[in-house]
């Protein structure tokens, strides 16, 4: 990790004058805006033309889990949220763990799988959409039309439109674009172990696979967290991928759709920002403990 | 995280001097050969049919034939996709580019100061500023749209590169600061003995090291704010005075609009061009901000 910087030096203060701008900026825009979201939440403005002032505690909250709708929109996001992060974690760990010995090519493959990070999910939709396409056998296009040709038939799914599988459908494209940053991150995981390390482990008669149990995948452990918070936190904000897809198809819906949609179609502010402090939260309980123990870990080293 | 991260994912020395390969080894070799391979299919199958499908006319695209390579390949789509993406194209490249820049100047400032010029209390500010990287935009949607009425950013393209600047600060501050930190202090040390003081330190002596860090954070801003939705239709309203390269896609691959397969998968390849331009030509640094944007304990 980061070089640490020494204790204090001349005139300490004269740093605190230079962030002094950014410090304003995020009080103001992040942690002020997020206190009105709040405070919006509590509030009486459930659409646009009221002027009812005051506050209403609760009752936002409480009747959004009243809310057959937002009920659903949950449940979807979960069932997202298992499917992406346990295949993206897979996909990308199967990638480095096919790249970490070092193959020819390795630059090659790596920059491949990495490339889906660069494209925006609105434009990557357009081609899900079509892959993902639910006509069959005959009519079939895009992944129907691979599993008919080779005699896969029974493979043939709706995908996205489907009514109970939609969210494992929707992942896909999401693994699909997420898995290479995962194999970077473990791929540098895996060459910061000491080679000293396996070579030990092997002149000590362990094989292949002991050794990656018992030596590396432990010495991993830091960047698991990583990519567990790092998916974690895209999931529950998850938007443009879903949109760009599927627009505000209810099957596909989750609380970033449903939030838009409140807010620009019913105009609801109050509701709307009930649930985006919802998707806060969900993402503060996990990111707020790992921020401080990756800058007290950092601080002790 | 260091910026040595990068050269630990490098490509790792293959033994060259090492004697043949047994039968198990060979077959590990071919096994994990047909894997990569396999998966290299997987990742370039939806660019490959965004590219073929690009090539066979605005609506000739039998669907059941989009898979077959275009042999005869026929431009039509283009000429109409790129008229009427162009304004907003050239619309998202002018904001693109200040956001980017003015994010790196902040980002460099910042990361400077809670690298090598900490003040009482600089942990803590920083970690504040960290958490900003995680919360979901949703959370500040609502007032930031009547801070910018109230601002009178409200109908111009300049309500994006404020959202930019004001939100990459975070990833920003710390890509430049893990990339700050590996300098070593004696250089900081050497300036300050010569007498000079933070300002003239950082002039002389950290902003020329800091180029490799500028290209990271330029092309890290300028692809996530190209490929950005959220903030633009949300800041924009759908306005299509100010529409960019996302939202202009999305007005012409919207629900409607499906059956024009090849004018669809032209508009999304126009709009994917310019990032990944910049990351076949510097996947490199695209690669390293990916990675020292990612904290690590």
């Amino acid at each position: 990790m980061a070089v640490r910087a020494k204790k204090h030096v001349q005139s300490p203060w004269g740093g605190f004058f230079f962030v002094l701008p950014s410090i304003l900026a995020m009080a103001v825009f992040v942690y002020g805006m997020i206190g009105w979201t709040v405070k919006e939440s509590l509030g009486k403005r459930t659409n646009s033309y009221t002027t009812a002032k005051g506050l209403v505690g609760l009752k936002n909250y409480r009747d959004l889990f009243s809310d057959p709708e937002f009920v659903h929109a949950f449940q979807n996001l979960l069932k997202f949220t298992v499917v992406f992060m346990v295949g993206t974690l897979l996909a990308g760990l199967i990638m480095a763990l096919l790249l970490e010995k070092g193959i020819k090519g390795e630059g090659f493959f790596r920059s491949i799988y990495l490339y889906p990070m660069a494209i925006s999910f609105i434009a990557m939709g357009t081609s899900w959409r079509w892959l993902m396409d639910s006509s069959r056998d005959g009519k079939a296009t895009g992944l129907n039309k691979i599993f008919f040709d080779v005699h896969l038939g029974f493979l043939q799914s709706n995908w996205y439109s489907s009514e109970k599988g939609a969210m494992y459908a929707m992942a896909l494209p999401a693994i699909w674009q997420m898995s290479g940053y995962v194999m970077a991150l473990f791929l540098a995981g895996f060459r910061g172990i000491p080679d000293d390390l396996r070579e030990a482990a092997r002149v000590d008669g362990a094989t292949e696979t002991k050794i990656y149990r018992h030596i590396l995948f432990p010495q991993l452990k830091p960047t698991f967290l990583t990519v567990l918070i790092i998916l974690g936190h895209i999931s529950m904000k998850v938007f443009d991928l879903i949109y760009g897809i599927a627009s505000k198809s209810y099957v596909t819906k989750v609380l970033a759709i449903y939030m838009w949609q409140v807010i620009f179609d019913f105009q609801n502010y109050a509701k709307g920002a009930s649930i985006a402090m919802i998707i806060l939260v969900l993402i503060a309980v996990a990111v707020i403990p790992y921020l401080i123990y990756v800058v007290k870990t950092e601080e002790q080293k | 995280m260091s910026s040595d991260l990068l050269d630990r994912v490098g490509t790792k020395d293959i033994a060259r001097n090492k004697q043949s390969l047994n039968g198990a080894e060979q077959f590990w070799l071919v096994f994990k050969y047909v894997g990569l391979c396999f998966l290299t299919l997987v990742a370039i199958a939806p660019i490959y049919i965004m590219v073929a499908n690009s090539f066979k006319g605005v609506t000739g695209v039998s669907q059941s034939a989009a898979w077959a390579f275009p042999i005869h390949p026929n431009f039509a789509a283009w000429g109409p996709v790129w008229d009427n993406l162009k304004g907003s194209i050239f619309r998202t490249l002018f904001f693109v580019v200040q956001s980017s820049i003015i994010s790196a100047i902040i980002g460099s400032i910042n990361g400077f100061v809670f690298a090598k010029w900490r003040f009482r209390g600089s942990n803590f500010v920083f970690t504040t500023f960290l958490f900003g990287m995680f919360i979901p935009y949703q959370a500040i949607m609502i007032p930031l749209t009547e801070f910018n009425h109230w601002a009178h950013l409200t109908g111009s393209i300049y309500v994006l590169v404020f959202a930019h600047v004001i939100y990459g600060i975070p990833i920003c501050t710390l890509i430049f600061r893990n990339y700050y930190a590996a300098i070593p202090n004696e250089i900081i040390e050497a300036g300050r003995v010569d007498g000079a003081g933070m300002v003239r330190i950082f002039r002389t002596i950290i902003l020329p090291l800091s180029v490799p860090c500028f290209v990271v954070v330029l092309i890290w801003q300028f692809t996530s704010a190209w490929n950005d939705f959220l903030f633009a239709i949300f800041l924009t309203g759908g306005s299509p005075k100010l529409s960019v390269a996302t939202t202009a896609l999305n007005f012409i691959t919207g629900s409607g609009n499906q059956v024009y397969y090849g004018n669809n998968m032209t508009a999304s390849l126009i709009v994917s061009i310019p990032t990944l331009i910049v990351y076949v030509f510097l996947g490199r640094y695209f690669l390293r901000g990916l990675l020292s944007g990612s904290l690590k304990g």
